[in-house]
């Protein structure tokens, strides 16, 4: 799913809390995984003015989950501890939208090369 | 839509916010209602979020927003009716509601305001259709 301005936020939450209701998801967990979306999604518009989401169903064991990847072309991050640290921010914000994000889903991976783009990876367990 | 209305009641206005809100309307609800605060010079102002089903770290800051302005205006902020998930999520996510009070419901949010502003409200003011 294609993210290219602030009106796309909305649809892609509702995309994304029709996956975690297809699998059955808690509404607590729902709530986690929509908002650490958000915050990744507004990240991505912000400074990398945009970029794509997948959104999938995955399977391990007997658990199932939703896996989203945000993937943009901006200006990468230069320093990750750094801009997972609560409070850090570049943008004259909270800084809490990725150290958030992290704690709000069951895995986080977030990979960057400076000049080249951010991938940024979540998963959220049915029951995690 | 592109406006979310604003009721007055006596002393306060009162906001139910009925959709999970695109960027531009809270953005122009953050504008719109410190206006009206400082055009009618209420005392409170009520904000029912129990439809919103996310609150990120952006709506958060627009909630936050209205309180410190409204605050300057001598005017106090509640939030009432968070749903639990959300509440649960906000703690999680490290996003505190700043220069905002929060109330179960309605009427609790309304007792609030009218103990903190001294029960300047007149009897005559009918509840009545609020909720
Ligand atoms: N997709 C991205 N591309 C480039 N830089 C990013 C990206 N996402 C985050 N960053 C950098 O990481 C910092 C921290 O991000 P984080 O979301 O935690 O805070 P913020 O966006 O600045 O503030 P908040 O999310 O609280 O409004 C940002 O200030 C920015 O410098
Ligand atoms: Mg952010």
């Amino acid at each position: 799913m294609k993210i290219e301005r602030e009106q796309d936020v909305v649809p892609f939450r509702n995309r994304v809390k029709e996956f975690a209701v297809k699998i059955g998801m808690s509404l607590v967990n729902q709530t986690k995984l929509i908002t650490a979306a958000s915050e990744l999604v507004r990240n991505m518009l912000k400074y990398a003015n945009g970029g794509s989401v997948i959104i999938e169903i995955i399977n391990q064991g007997r658990d199932n989950g939703i896996r989203l990847i945000f993937d943009d072309k901006g200006p990468g991050i230069k320093d990750i501890p750094l801009a997972l640290k609560d409070g850090f921010s570049t943008g004259k914000s909270l800084g809490i939208g990725l150290p958030g994000a992290r704690r709000l889903v069951s895995e986080f991976d977030i990979k960057s090369v400076e000049g080249k783009g951010t991938v940024v990876t979540i998963i959220k367990w049915k029951n995690g | 839509m592109d406006r979310i209305p604003i009721l007055r009641m006596g002393q306060f206005l009162l906001v139910t916010i009925q959709i999970d809100l695109y960027d531009r309307l809270a953005v122009n609800l953050e504008s719109d209602l410190v206006q009206m605060v400082s055009k009618t010079g209420a005392r409170g102002v009520l904000i029912d979020i129990s439809a919103l089903t996310i609150v990120d770290s952006f709506m958060g800051r627009i909630l936050g927003n209205i309180g410190n302005m409204s605050k300057i205006m001598d005017a106090e902020t509640v939030v009432v009716g968070m749903q639990p998930a959300v509440a649960i999520t906000l703690i999680e996510l490290g996003l505190e509601l700043q220069g905002v009070s929060t109330a179960l419901n309605v009427e609790k949010g309304m007792l609030y305001l009218q103990e903190k502003i001294g029960n300047q409200i007149e009897a005559a003011d009918d509840e009545d259709g609020v909720e």
